[in-house]
């Protein structure tokens, strides 16, 4: 060895990359001589990510389920006109309202150019007999033709009744595959589709020929899985033995269901044929109740649909509705909107909070993942005074030693993150095989960053006390240690 | 100029009301390549003495020059890279890192002074050599005897070819036979030039040095200074030889 020790100046050296490389791989050894401890400490960040992940998976999964439901029932254009009571300071006008009627659709055909399309009901509430079987349907109206549009049905088989049905008032209709797996079977049970086009049912003991029928609707979801299962062949159908699938069978989203169980009358067939006579109608819409008797030719609607231009315009064309109205109706205000906007409203604030309480929860966890490892940092650091007061003793300068157990705590959070990230994926599974829910949980990119980004962030603050701490050790009294 | 220079050095602690004088306006000169021990009791101020004189410590009152550098006033980043580069620390407890086995423990220090990789294996080992103990690089200190533990720990001591050198009761954990063999080394070393501090509390090791100090009470009781400053090579070599061997 050569003598002449050189006179370097007492210069600061600059630390360069190396050296944290050498701080990394000596983090990365350290965990590893402790491997069980480490395992321990980063299963808090583990489950914190994961948790994380699972979380925004699930409201991602909701938050598309409840807007292709919105979607299926008309998107944000339609609004929806419904009768209501009469506010209290006008009771003493109420021989003089008139409700909805079709009247109401003529005058706002004309006066409000800011409804593009327009869609009266009339409610019946029947019992649908046919093949000797009995269904109450969900929805059984009488429409115009433009209820297709406006609830974004599409005939599958047969057709819609058209204008002339409309205007002879003939009695036929178009139902949807709920009425036809109720009647005649579905196709899970029989074994093939049927299509009762042609056949006749009896609504409320009147005979109606069926002319149509609307496709089968279900979620996104239902239709792959309902696909996949077609796809294998030779799988029995079990025919029989699975009991009443009509019902049993997955339902999917519930709007899906409403949508399936609606039967379509034409308007003036409902009005001649379940609205004359003296028969009672119990009409109930939302939290308001009444009971119309059935006078001769009851004209009034139970809803009246409308798709409005744009959303941008929504304001405005309510304004508009509401003038037209408040008109024909002269100045009773029996009616209400009800926009789709509200629900979207709902569903934007369900998504927030579920976002924002399971976030917090999950923060929580990470939490506690992260005073985990602060915890086994400080253990670690006072097992190993003495190795510090040696680093220092050898020319370890305070900002080695940080950088040190910094490196370690973030390099367990790292570890952590990762295996958390992968744990995440078998969570989201196990929860969405026993959810409530039937939307598959979505994995985002941005949430697997941000859960990441997480425990990347709950290493860096749960090493700097601990390493502030080992830093700080006098290199004398840290020799000393025993 | 002296390698090192103190002047009026005191070291004051507190408890409470009490003070405490660890040193007390200490003055004192080491040369280079000079070989000396500083003796003396337990608590009588020889480790504190050695603590500044290593920067491991710094003194409440005085000035140190280190290789012209004022101690006193340096940073203690600065103090890191003056231990780093300028000194060894050879201690009674090896103090080897256990995790670590003899050549990642040696190449400790070249690790914070910046050295690639392959240069700091490079000197690692030949650092092992010069104290015969190349053939255990891959041992753990664990694995190693107690006198090969202390050639370890001088290797490392020695790896970052330091301007001195301070041992601490170096061979307070050995048997005597293997703490001759230190001895030894260290004279050896001290012949090829180093400059080395040996602290004990035994004046028979202290005998070994051609220059000793003796502290007592925080103060320099006697100077032995046979040799002019330890400059004249043959002396020291005959007062080393005048130590009885056991």
């Amino acid at each position: 060895m050569s003598r002449a020790p050189s006179a370097t100046s007492p210069e600061v050296l600059r630390h360069s990359w190396a050296q944290l490389g050498i701080s990394i791989l000596a983090g990365v050894r350290e965990i590893w001589a402790h491997k069980f401890r480490s395992l321990l400490t980063m299963l808090g960040i583990i489950l914190g990510v994961s948790s994380l992940v699972a979380m925004s998976a699930l409201v991602a999964g909701m938050e598309k389920g409840a807007k292709e439901a919105l979607v299926a029932i008309g998107g944000l254009e339609k609004v929806r006109i419904e009768p209501q009571g009469i506010p209290v300071e006008q009771r003493h006008l109420s021989d003089q309202a008139t409700g909805i009627t079709i009247n109401d659709v003529q005058a706002l055909e004309q006066s409000a150019p800011l409804v593009t399309l327009l869609s009266p009901e009339m409610r019946v509430f029947a019992t649908l007999t046919a093949n000797g079987k009995k269904f109450r349907p969900w929805n059984c109206v009488g429409v115009w033709p433009a209820a297709l549009e406006m609830n974004e049905h599409v005939v599958e088989h047969g057709r819609m009744f058209n204008e002339l049905d409309d205007e002879m008032a003939r009695s036929v209709c178009v139902i949807g595959t709920e009425t036809r797996d109720e009647l005649w079977g579905s196709p899970e049970t029989v074994g093939r589709e049927i299509i009762p086009v042609g056949e006749t049912i009896f609504i409320n003991g009147v005979p109606f020929t069926v002319i149509g029928m609307f496709q089968h609707y279900e979620s996104e979801r239902d239709r792959k899985e309902r696909l996949l299962t077609q796809s294998q062949p030779g799988q029995p159908q079990a025919v029989g033995v699975i009991r009443n699938q009509g019902r049993g069978r997955r339902r999917g989203n519930f709007v899906f269901y409403l949508k399936n169980a609606t039967v379509y009358l034409p308007l003036n067939t409902v009005w001649m044929k379940f609205r004359s006579g003296a028969s009672q109608i119990a009409i109930s819409y939302g939290g308001a109740s009444r009971t119309i008797t059935g006078t001769t030719g009851d004209p009034r609607l139970s809803g009246l649909d409308t798709k409005l231009a744009s959303v941008d315009v929504l304001p405005e064309a309510l304004q508009q509705v509401r003038n037209v109205l408040m008109c024909t109706h002269k100045g009773i205000e029996d009616f209400t909107f009800r926009t789709q906007e509200d629900w979207a409203e709902q569903i934007n604030t369900f998504v927030h909070n579920a976002r924002l309480s399971g976030g917090l929860i999950a923060g929580i966890s990470l939490l506690v993942g992260g005073i985990g490892i602060m915890n086994i940092m400080l253990a670690s650091i006072s097992e190993r005074v003495r190795e510090i007061g040696i680093r220092k003793s050898v020319g370890a300068a305070t900002s080695d030693i940080f950088t040190q157990i910094l490196v370690e705590s973030v390099v367990i959070a790292i570890l952590g993150g990762l295996v958390g990230l992968a744990t995440s994926f078998a969570l989201v599974n196990a929860i969405s095989s026993f959810s409530p829910t039937d939307n598959a949980p979505i994995i985002k990119v941005t949430a697997l960053a941000v859960a990441f980004a997480f425990s990347v962030l709950v290493g860096i603050l749960a090493g700097i006390f601990p390493a502030i701490k080992a830093a700080r050790l006098n290199p004398i009294q840290a020799l000393r240690y025993e | 100029m002296p390698l090192v220079e103190l002047r009026n050095v005191s070291k004051i602690y507190r408890l409470g009301e009490e003070e405490i004088r660890a040193l007390d306006d200490v003055t004192l000169d080491i040369g280079e390549g000079e070989f000396i021990s500083i003796i003396g009791p337990s608590g009588s101020g020889k480790s504190t003495l050695m603590h500044i004189l290593g920067c491991l410590d710094s003194p409440t009152k005085g000035t140190i020059r280190l290789d012209g550098v004022m101690i006193e006033k340096a940073s203690a980043r600065q103090l890191a890279a003056i231990r780093n580069r300028k000194i060894g620390f050879v201690f009674q407890f090896f103090n080897l890192l256990p995790k670590l086995n003899v050549v990642q423990n040696v190449e400790l220090p070249m690790i914070y002074s910046g050295i690639s990789g392959k240069e700091r294996r490079h000197r690692a080992m030949a650092a092992l050599e010069a104290v015969d103990l190349a053939n255990r690089a891959k041992h753990r200190p664990s694995q190693l005897s107690g006198g090969q533990q202390q050639r370890a720990a001088i290797a490392r001591a020695l790896v970052n070819n330091p301007r001195i050198v301070f041992a601490d009761e170096p061979t307070g954990n050995l048997d005597s036979h293997t703490g001759d063999a230190i001895l030894s080394l260290f004279r050896k070393l001290s012949q090829e030039g180093r400059t080395i501090v040996l602290v004990t509390h035994d004046p028979e090791i202290a005998a070994v040095t051609p220059r000793r100090i003796e502290i007592r009470d925080g103060k320099i009781a006697i100077k032995v200074d046979l040799t002019l400053a330890g400059l004249d090579r043959r002396a020291a070599s005959a007062e080393t030889a005048a130590v009885p061997q056991p």
